[in-house]
């Protein structure tokens, strides 16, 4: 017993005072990328060409897709000019799909709260049911970090839940394989009214790395309606856990200033 | 063996033509001889060898030598199956059926592992089965029932279907339907490598990424005659072995959890991800996503950083060794620890089982000492081993690794030699075969790189080590009650998407 109480002196308070403290995250993070056309070289397509799920066009203006991008350093090592660079912006989760496509000079518009009606059910007790459809792994290790004591997502009044009769909505990973198909659409339907969709990860969103493998479904968006999109490979657990707090109205700014 | 076969050394490129084509006889004579205690089969698959044949090969590894045997024979419709006198077959000749539609006469248990249509043109291709729809092993009598779980879990995990054959309480069998995570990697790497293949090499386990990452980077290296220089295989190795650090805490307190034993389970989860964000500094990415890369790595460290990361090493090193204590000192955890899932050192071998699994039953076999590549061949980290084969055994020995892992890192951070990091990956060769063997944190993991006449991949071989372990969970659990599969399960850890690909 004093070994019990020494350790847990000696392991101190470790929860990040989040929201409301901004977390400190590593010098190399790559968080929201942004673009800058004006350096890039008539007719360079290097990042086009460099990014791996092609979620880079050019002409004219350059437009990335972060639901395809996987956050992994290649445009911005292909570029010679600086053009395309990722920022330490953290928050990039979204309600639509289209939102997540970002083109040159837009800001990224970050998700809102449940309409109305839905917030009023859920917005303070919300339940889900995590269901991993054919990916790396990745998220869901990211979503057992919320977990943990440093971001204990219980005090939110968010918590994962062992059925989807418990639950008030999905959190699905994965590019949904075509053996996941069939589980996905079951627990969906077994979840009651209302319910919510959440797709965490490149893969959940559009198939990630796996994207057109005749063996996936290229996300969920093709199976289930989806409210609130979390891009990534896979997304940092404090980029999750901003999403969660957005749809349920904890946090509220629409905007975030990305810093370089 | 019975046949003079020539040795190779992990990651050495060999010409096709110099890989023995054997007759059916003559290939299973040489396996059947050579796989024992200390030769076990790494890897056997098939590819297309055109004329509606199949190739099948094999690559056999000896610890003792430190060499690999690898040799082929070419299939029609069936052949006599390997498994019934080497079970370590058992798993690699149901995926040869599955993929080519090879049937392995006399397998003793022959049905999907993954559930896909066959990879092979030209015959009559039978429709892909439903996953999970198969048989299962049955019991009858009175109070004999049967325990369905999954595809969908109730945890963050990743998706299986386990079916039990108890009796009461009692496990008499538990059989294990996986493919829910196949999503196609293998066949997506025929014809590369492209600008994906890195990308799925980090993917196709993401808890693995720098270890399948390190085995792929290595394979081509091999093939395309790369020097990597010293530097960049520092920090290769120091990523892997903070790989280890991280997951053996994370299940250290996930095995903490699962008997109910919440402080230590609550401080090991933060301190995993003390491990997960020291490669974060490194390259931004937690898994280590942008480090590897073919020629070297991505990102270095200076001075600075260096210093910054031996000082977050210290901290999580002794934070995890204070929570731990709590965990061996407390008799109530012991007690759930001791004697459950035991399997013993004849099945480990028999069954091919790798990794800290292997280790725990006192078997000494880590690619670390056994086949080394990279710093590992002159940075030796002493081998770890226990006898008990039981959880406690897996848990423990994932402390004695994250010991001398800790130790690894921080004499790897105290002599870091000069030089650049990446250097220009060359061309591949063409109709050349590698070997790749990297100990992940899981154990053994095998990469089987095989080139075309153009230098592209005419195929490309992943074993990842749960597919080798799976069956060992199984065993584990055979006269256990249902209710320690959670613990017997965490002790192992294995990975869906790593085997289902």
């Amino acid at each position: 017993m004093p070994s019990l109480i020494l350790t847990r002196l000696r392991q101190g308070k470790r929860t990040l005072p989040f929201p409301g403290t901004e977390p400190v995250l590593p010098e190399r993070f790559r968080g929201l990328p942004v673009l800058d056309h004006a350096r890039c070289p008539s007719g360079c397509t290097s990042c086009v060409d460099a990014c791996p799920t092609d979620a880079i066009t050019s002409g004219g203006n350059l437009q990335i897709d972060l639901g395809r991008c996987l956050f992994c350093p290649e445009c911005a090592n292909a570029c010679p000019e600086g053009a395309i660079r990722f920022t330490s912006q953290y928050q990039l989760a979204t309600s639509s799909r289209n939102d997540l496509v970002l083109t040159e000079g837009e800001t990224l518009r970050l998700a809102g709260r449940l309409a109305e009606q839905t917030y009023r059910v859920l917005g303070r007790s919300l339940k889900l049911r995590q269901v991993s459809a054919g990916g790396c792994n990745g998220c869901e290790s990211h979503l057992n970090s919320l977990n943990t004591v440093v971001f204990d997502l219980g005090r939110f009044g968010i918590q994962f839940v062992a059925s989807p009769r418990h639950a008030d909505g999905l959190l699905i990973t994965g590019a949904v394989t075509q053996n996941m198909r069939l589980a996905l659409e079951k627990t969906y339907q077994a979840v009651p009214y209302p319910k919510i969709v959440i797709a965490v990860g490149a893969c959940a969103i559009s198939g990630g790395p796996f994207r057109d493998h005749p063996e996936v479904l290229n996300g969920s968006g093709s199976i289930v309606p989806v409210d609130l999109y979390v891009p990534g490979c896979p997304p940092h657990p404090v980029t999750i856990l901003d999403g969660l707090l957005r749809l349920i109205g904890k946090i509220k700014e629409s905007r975030a200033t990305p810093s370089s | 063996m019975a046949i003079g076969l020539s040795k190779f050394h992990s990651g050495e490129p060999v010409p096709l033509r110099s890989v023995p084509d054997l007759s059916i006889a003559e290939f299973r004579a040489a396996i059947l001889s050579a796989v024992n205690g200390t030769r076990s089969l790494a890897a056997l698959f098939g590819m297309p060898a055109g004329d509606r044949h199949v190739r099948l090969i094999a690559v056999v590894a000896d610890s003792v030598t430190n060499s690999l045997s690898i040799l082929s024979t070419k299939v029609g419709e069936s052949y006599p199956c390997l498994t019934l006198e080497c079970p370590q077959a058992h798993w690699f000749e149901r995926e040869i059926a599955e993929q080519w539609q090879v049937h392995p006469d006399g397998h003793p248990w022959l049905k999907p592992i993954r559930f896909h249509a066959p990879y092979r043109t030209g015959n009559s291709i039978s429709p892909a089965p439903v996953a999970g729809v198969t048989d299962f092993f049955a019991m009858a009598g009175e109070e004999v029932h049967e325990v369905a779980v999954g595809p969908v879990h109730a945890g963050i995990i990743e998706p299986g279907h386990f079916r039990f054959q108890c009796h009461g309480e009692d496990v008499f069998h538990l059989e294990i339907s996986l493919g829910y995570q196949h999503r196609g990697v293998e066949r997506a790497l025929v014809g590369g490598p492209g600008k994906r293949t890195i990308h799925l090499m980090e993917t196709l386990c993401g808890d693995t990424s720098i270890g399948h990452a390190t085995a792929y980077c290595e394979a081509i290296e091999a093939l395309g005659g790369t020097a990597v220089s010293a530097r960049a295989q520092v920090l290769r190795g120091v990523a892997l072995e903070l790989e280890r650090l991280a997951n053996h805490t994370g299940d250290l307190g996930a095995l903490a959890g699962d008997v109910g034993y919440l402080p230590a389970a609550a401080y090991c989860g933060r301190i995993r991800g003390n491990f997960l964000n020291l490669t974060a500094e490194l390259c931004g990415s937690r898994f280590g996503r942008g480090l590897i890369r073919p020629g070297g790595v991505g990102f270095d460290m200076d001075k600075p950083l260096i210093a910054k990361l031996q000082e977050r090493l210290e901290a999580a090193l002794k934070d995890v060794e204070d929570a731990l204590g709590l965990l061996w000192d407390a008799p109530s955890v012991q007690a759930r620890f001791e004697h459950t899932g035991t399997i013993t050192r004849e099945t480990c071998e028999a069954l091919g089982i790798v990794g800290p699994a292997a280790r725990a039953c006192g078997i000494e076999r880590d690619i670390r000492q056994d086949f080394p590549s990279g710093i590992f061949r002159f940075a030796q980290i002493p081998i770890s081993k226990w006898h008990s084969g039981d959880v406690f055994a897996r848990a423990w020995l994932r402390w004695l690794e994250i010991q001398r892992s800790g130790a690894f890192v921080r004499e790897q951070f105290a002599s870091m030699p000069d030089g650049p990091i990446l250097s220009p990956a060359g061309p591949l060769p063409a109709d050349h075969l590698v070997v790749s063997l990297v100990e992940g944190w899981r154990g053994e993991i095998c990469h089987v790189a095989i080139t075309d006449a153009n230098g592209r991949f005419a195929h490309y071989k992943i074993v990842d080590p749960s597919f080798h372990n799976w069956m060992g969970l199984a065993m584990a659990m055979r006269n256990e009650q249902v209710s320690d599969f959670p613990l017997c399960n965490k002790s192992f850890n294995l990975s869906y998407c790593g085997h289902d690909l």
